[in-house]
């Protein structure tokens, strides 16, 4: 059905769409190598097909999004579970699984910036176009593509 | 960098074409403040942090003021002088010197913070060695002289020689950077007053420095606060009393332009 392999010509159904081919296979410029990334597809606003072949798990989706070390979401988003404090630098999600489905969901955690270039939400899965970024983490993308799932997986609960 | 920025402001491209207009008939000349008119940090503080801000007894940072003080008349190196050798009394020679820094330096040819101030004096007239950026006497040292001007708008000179490191630290504030891709504006001028888990976003305005740092429990300098916020959105900060940090010091005096001297603040 669909190709996880990186590298592969765009499948004909991806040229019919005439879309953009997101293939982030590029090396980061400057030292660390970069994370090779899976390839996806951008149609109109958003990724309509799943990075990973594994179903997200919502549960872990949540703690994802709790996680300081990793989606740190509720640091800018008041979402509908306990947190001690919760930001409000981005629009609140309760709901937003009923306002987007999940290809839309999944464009604005990879590259909310594909959306609105001003956007201040930083990409989860994307290491090419970003300058000076610490050492540790150089090349590689905030969350890995299952934890993108995942919390895309919770997301979706957010009806 | 500025046409970048008004451009996500005015979100049109029809807009965007009449900012750029205005623009040239300025003749490309004076930079503009995105916050016309800028809140001080303390505007965002907790009543309880600026009851032990405004109340010097209780203002932990008044404990460098003395070490400072001290400083101030303590001769050192191989001149044999202290800095009193020279300025005299700090209350009137160094008034209003905290207001009108960072300064263009003629002799150096470039802009100079007043840390750096102090280190050139020491090396140079003073012969003894500079003090460590942000290390616990030159903090002490920088408190007593920003309190002498506390109260005093602050008002750099950003023409003439000055201009170009000036447009530098406005590029770099203006710079996206770091995984998390934020530009120092993403914060302090599109979301002040939001929050941050439980910082509230103030302006992010350097009025207030060297500011006695609560989670710290000590007087931190201005660009220890801004690695902080670089390393916050996972850059890689440059090095404290270098170039670029210099010349984003020298922008951010700019933009807090006619606000006091609040030196030394206190900050959660
Ligand atoms: C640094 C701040 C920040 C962080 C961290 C952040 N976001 Fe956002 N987010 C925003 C902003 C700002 C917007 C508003 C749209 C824009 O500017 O692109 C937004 C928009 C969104 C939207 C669209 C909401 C709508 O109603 O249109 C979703 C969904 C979203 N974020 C999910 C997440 C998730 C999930 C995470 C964590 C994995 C996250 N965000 C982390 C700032 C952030
Ligand atoms: C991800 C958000 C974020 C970004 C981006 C950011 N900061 Fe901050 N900054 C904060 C927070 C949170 C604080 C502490 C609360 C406050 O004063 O806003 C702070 C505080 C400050 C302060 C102290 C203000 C005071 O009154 O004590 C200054 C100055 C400052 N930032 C400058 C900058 C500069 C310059 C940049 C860019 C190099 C920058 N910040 C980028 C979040 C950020």
């Amino acid at each position: 059905m669909r190709d996880p392999r990186p590298g592969l010509p765009p499948s004909p159904a991806r040229r019919r769409h005439g879309v953009l081919l997101a293939v982030a296979l590029l090396l980061a410029t400057g030292a660390a190598p970069a994370a090779t990334l899976l390839p996806y597809e951008v149609v109109e606003d958003a990724i309509p097909r799943p990075l990973t072949d594994k179903p997200g798990d919502p549960q872990r989706g949540r703690a994802i999004a709790l996680d300081r070390s990793k989606g740190n979401c509720v640091t800018c988003h008041e979402m509908p579970l306990r947190a001690d404090f919760q930001g409000n630098l981005g629009p609140p999600l309760a709901g937003v699984g009923g306002r987007y489905n999940a290809g839309e969901l999944r464009l604005r955690l990879v590259d909310s910036k594909r959306i609105n270039p001003e956007s201040n939400m930083p990409a989860y899965y994307k290491v090419e176009g970003l300058r000076d970024v610490r050492r540790e983490f150089a090349g590689k993308p905030i969350l890995e593509a299952q934890e993108v799932e995942d919390v895309l997986a919770f997301l979706l609960t957010l009806k | 960098m500025r046409a970048r920025h008004l451009a996500g402001l005015a979100g049109g491209g029809v807009a965007l074409l009449g900012l750029a207009v205005a623009a040239l008939a300025q003749g490309g000349g004076e930079p503009q403040r995105a916050i016309p008119d800028p809140q001080s940090g303390r505007h965002f503080a907790t009543p309880e942090t600026l009851e032990i801000q405004d109340d010097d007894f209780q203002n932990p940072a008044f404990l460098w003021v003395e070490e400072g003080e001290r400083a101030w008349s303590h001769a050192e190196g191989s001149a044999g002088k202290s800095c009193a050798s020279c300025h005299g009394d700090a209350a009137e020679s160094m008034k209003g010197v905290r207001a009108r820094y960072p300064a263009f330096d003629a002799k150096k040819g470039r802009v100079v913070t007043l840390e750096q101030r102090v280190n050139i004096c020491r090396e140079e007239n003073m012969g003894a060695p500079p003090l460590r950026i942000d290390s616990r006497p030159l903090n002490a040292m920088t408190t007593y002289l920003g309190l002498q001007s506390r109260g005093m708008p602050v008002q750099v000179d950003i023409s003439g020689p000055a201009r170009p490191f000036f447009d530098k630290g406005e590029d770099f504030y203006n710079t996206r950077r770091g995984q998390l891709d934020m530009r120092c504006g993403s914060c302090h001028e599109d979301n002040f007053g939001r929050h941050l888990r439980a910082d509230l976003l103030s302006q992010g305005m350097s009025n207030g420095f060297p500011t006695y740092r609560l989670k710290e429990q000590r007087v931190i300098s201005l660009q220890y606060r801004l690695q902080g916020c670089v390393n916050d959105v996972r850059g890689q900060a440059p090095p404290m009393g270098g170039e670029e940090f210099t010349n984003l010091e020298f922008y951010l005096a700019w933009r807090a332009q006619g606000l006091p001297v609040e030196t030394p603040a206190v900050r959660r």
